[in-house]
């Protein structure tokens, strides 16, 4: 108890970073989901892919901590779009392969989630064997440094400096603590304003709300399934830098636990909800630290899961309700 | 209603000959006309030589299907326990439709009782642990299952993955139950050691019996894992008989109707919950048995033994075969289990295959390897209204 008193801010801030990752990642699952009803299982290997492609990007053009803050900046923005670009377009892909097929035969959802876990397990063990598919093309030596150590933790080396901005109480808070919380709130509005104003986010809520209706109005349902698709792969890829900001490392399997946590920060803020997905990140990241702080690290996920048993038993769909389609948001 | 042994008289010969139509029936129609024209007596006999087949499987040692890389045996004991784990799945899934991903949360609790009660903190025999198994292993169904039952489909899967999540962590995590080290010197089955059985050697196709290599019947060691896969089978074949009393009688029906339409079934007066928390407890009592096989076999079990994935690859062996379908959750089960022990030689890239397979296999064969005979129907039946519709139309 005292511990967690004694580092209340620290705990806190870190529970925010986390929740905006979790928030960001969980984006994914309450789109398809809202649009679908569909558990998109292999997000988090979109996630993951998109984490790569942020270290490639570092490694690619060289830049160590010691740059100036515009190159760093420069650079973090590079890797955001390229974290962006490739797990939107991995997202796609996914759709094609895992779901396209499906969804025009109207199969049972059960059958989907199964498409979605092969796919999950066929794109981590891809990441997985990265190495020795270079090998098998005979690029080993060129892709060198993306590929060695296939299956252990990969580094990413932060161009920007961490320094302490301002202080409360003990915990000083850092700029990349700001840079990851402010942009993930800035994203939520921004994808917020998309699905309100737009008119693919027009498309977005008619088919969730009644996708044979919207058809009938002249919706291409198929457009804005991959369109769907497309915008969760986006968020996850800005996850992706964000989380490798503040925690450093990825690996080949770090989507599985990361996309079960976020899957249940969006359950937490109510699937199909976006504004309840960045809520229940939070709420979750929160949960955790203070939970963790009080019995023990040991039991940080059973925290997690835990606070999601007791939500759904109480308040069964989420904090602010299943709504792609029905609320103005 | 899907029956175990194709038993057509039961259905008039019109929807007989819809249900297996030519361009569904290659995995059904054919042989079950086949066997089922058969006289009795030559029927039995044919169950009775499958069966002796099934359990001569590791002393055998045929060429293509034994596994080069790991000890035959081991590998039946594994593609065994699938089997007894996926039909529990099916009682919860295939059955009463509630899709649960932290099956995997039983197999540990009847794990973890033989282990913990047999080995780290008393020493009860073995006949007393098992049973004390899967008593503990179904309370902790009706437990788990009293809450969440009420939490609508999906919800239900991602409370389930937590709650698997939160045994597998508890024993992570608690001194009383090992942490992370496990737990060791998990009692065998008691040995009786009768007599010794040859396994065969084969040169080409030609067979010899290899005196010097035999398995000696019913000693469970560590060595020679043949025992334990006549126990798995042995188990297998009682959940079978159960299962398909279970299926054929009231409660099947109400698990059939709960998991078709719930609104309607409860308007018909079955009471769903009570159904559903039934299935439930069902699953797990056969999910415990499983897990305290497993153990036993195993002799030593971690938190390690009992991933998150295993739940999945559990619910992948059920959808796979064919969810609903017995047979087609034994296929599989068999699937799953055997493929990557059998091409372990390319360890690396069994689960990148295993996923591709999973893929195509949703995408081209969505009802499953052998899908329940009533949703064939009911496809068959979609059909023909939709082709009405349409000649109403023209008209």
């Amino acid at each position: 108890m005292t511990f967690l008193i004694n580092n209340f801010v620290e705990l806190t801030v870190t529970g925010l970073v986390l929740g905006a990752v979790y928030g960001l990642v969980a984006l994914g699952y309450t789109l398809v989901y809202g649009v679908l009803q569909l558990i998109n299982f292999a997000h988090s290997e979109v996630w993951m892919f998109g984490s790569f492609a942020a270290v490639w990007v570092t490694v690619a053009l060289g830049v160590g901590p010691g740059a100036g803050v515009l190159t760093a900046i420069g650079v973090l923005l590079l890797a955001l779009v390229a974290a962006m670009a490739v797990s939107g377009g991995v997202a796609l892909l996914l759709e094609r392969v895992a779901y396209r097929r499906l969804i025009r035969l109207d199969a049972p959802k059960l059958v989907a989630l199964i498409s979605a876990i092969g796919a999950s397990f066929a794109l981590a063990e891809i990441m997985g064997l990265r190495d020795r598919i270079a090998e098998w093309v005979g690029l080993r030596e060129t892709l060198d440094p993306y590929v060695r150590s296939a299956r252990d933790n990969t580094r990413f080396i932060n161009p920007l400096e961490t320094q302490g901005v301002f202080t409360i109480g003990p915990y000083t808070v850092s700029n990349v603590d700001i840079i990851i919380i402010v942009s993930a709130i800035l994203m939520m509005v921004a994808l917020d304003q998309f699905i309100r104003r737009t008119r693919t986010g027009r498309g977005i809520r008619a088919v969730a709300q009644d996708s044979e209706a919207a058809a009938l109005m002249g919706v291409n349902r198929n457009r804005i399934i991959r369109a769907t698709f497309f915008v969760g792969g986006v968020m996850a890829g800005a996850a992706a830098l964000l989380y490798l900001m503040r925690f450093g490392v990825t690996r080949w399997n770090a989507g599985f636990l990361l996309g079960v946590k976020a899957f249940t920060a969006a359950v937490l803020g109510g699937i199909g909800n976006v504004r309840g997905a960045l809520l229940g990140g939070f709420v979750l990241g929160l949960a955790e630290n203070y939970g963790s702080a009080l019995i023990g690290s040991e039991w940080r996920d059973v925290v997690a899961f835990l606070l999601l048993v007791v939500i759904l038993l109480f308040r069964p769909t989420g904090l602010l309700g299943e709504s792609l389609g029905r609320a103005r948001a | 209603m899907t029956q175990g042994k194709a038993s057509p008289d039961t259905e008039p010969a019109a929807s007989r000959s819809m249900a297996w139509g030519p361009r569904l029936g290659w995995d059904r129609g054919v042989l079950a006309r086949l066997v089922t024209r058969l006289p009795r007596p030559v029927k039995w006999v044919l169950i009775a030589l499958l069966v002796v087949l099934l359990y001569a499987l590791p002393l055998l040692e045929i060429p293509i299907i034994s596994t080069p890389d790991t000890d035959f045996g081991a590998v039946l004991f594994t593609v065994a326990s699938y089997v007894l784990v996926a039909l529990g799945l099916n009682v919860v899934l295939g059955y009463a439709g509630l899709l649960d991903l932290g099956y995997v949360g039983f197999y540990a609790v009847g794990a973890y009782t033989v282990a913990v009660l047999g080995s780290y903190q008393a020493q009860l025999s073995w006949w007393l642990l098992i049973p004390l198994a899967v008593v503990i292993t179904t309370i902790s169904g009706v437990l788990l299952g009293a809450p969440t039952l009420r939490v609508r489909g999906d919800y239900l899967a991602i409370v389930t993955l937590g709650f698997g999540e939160i045994i597998r962590l508890t024993a992570l995590n608690t001194p009383w139950l090992g942490e992370a080290k496990g737990i060791t010197g998990v009692p065998r089955p008691p040995s009786v050691e009768l007599f010794e059985l040859p396994h065969l050697e084969w040169e080409g196709a030609t067979a010899f019996v290899d005196l010097d290599d035999t398995t000696t019947f019913l000693s469970f060691g560590v060595a020679d894992q043949a025992p334990y896969y006549w126990l798995a089978l042995t188990v297998i074949f009682l959940v079978l008989g159960a299962d398909r009393m279970l299926r054929l009688s009231r409660i099947g029906r109400a698990w059939e109707a709960t998991r078709e339409d719930e609104d309607a079934a409860e308007l018909m007066g079955v009471p769903t919950f009570k159904f559903k928390l039934l299935a439930f407890a069902s699953g797990a009592f056969i999910g415990g048995l499983s897990g305290a096989l497993f153990a036993s076999r195993q002799g030593f079990i971690n938190p390690e033994s009992f991933q998150l994935l295993l739940s999945i690859l559990f619910v992948a062996a059920v959808v796979v075969g064919g969810a609903g379908n017995r047979w087609g959750v034994i296929l599989g089960a068999i699937v799953v289990a055997y493929l990557p022990e059998r091409f372990r030689g390319f360890e690396e890239w069994r689960l990148l295959v295993f996923g591709v397979a999973l893929i195509l296999l949703a995408n081209f064969r969505p009802q499953g390897l052998i899908p329940p005979r009533r949703a064939r129907r009911a496809q068959k039946a979609d059909e023909e209204l939709e082709a009405l519709e349409e000649g109403a139309d023209r008209v």
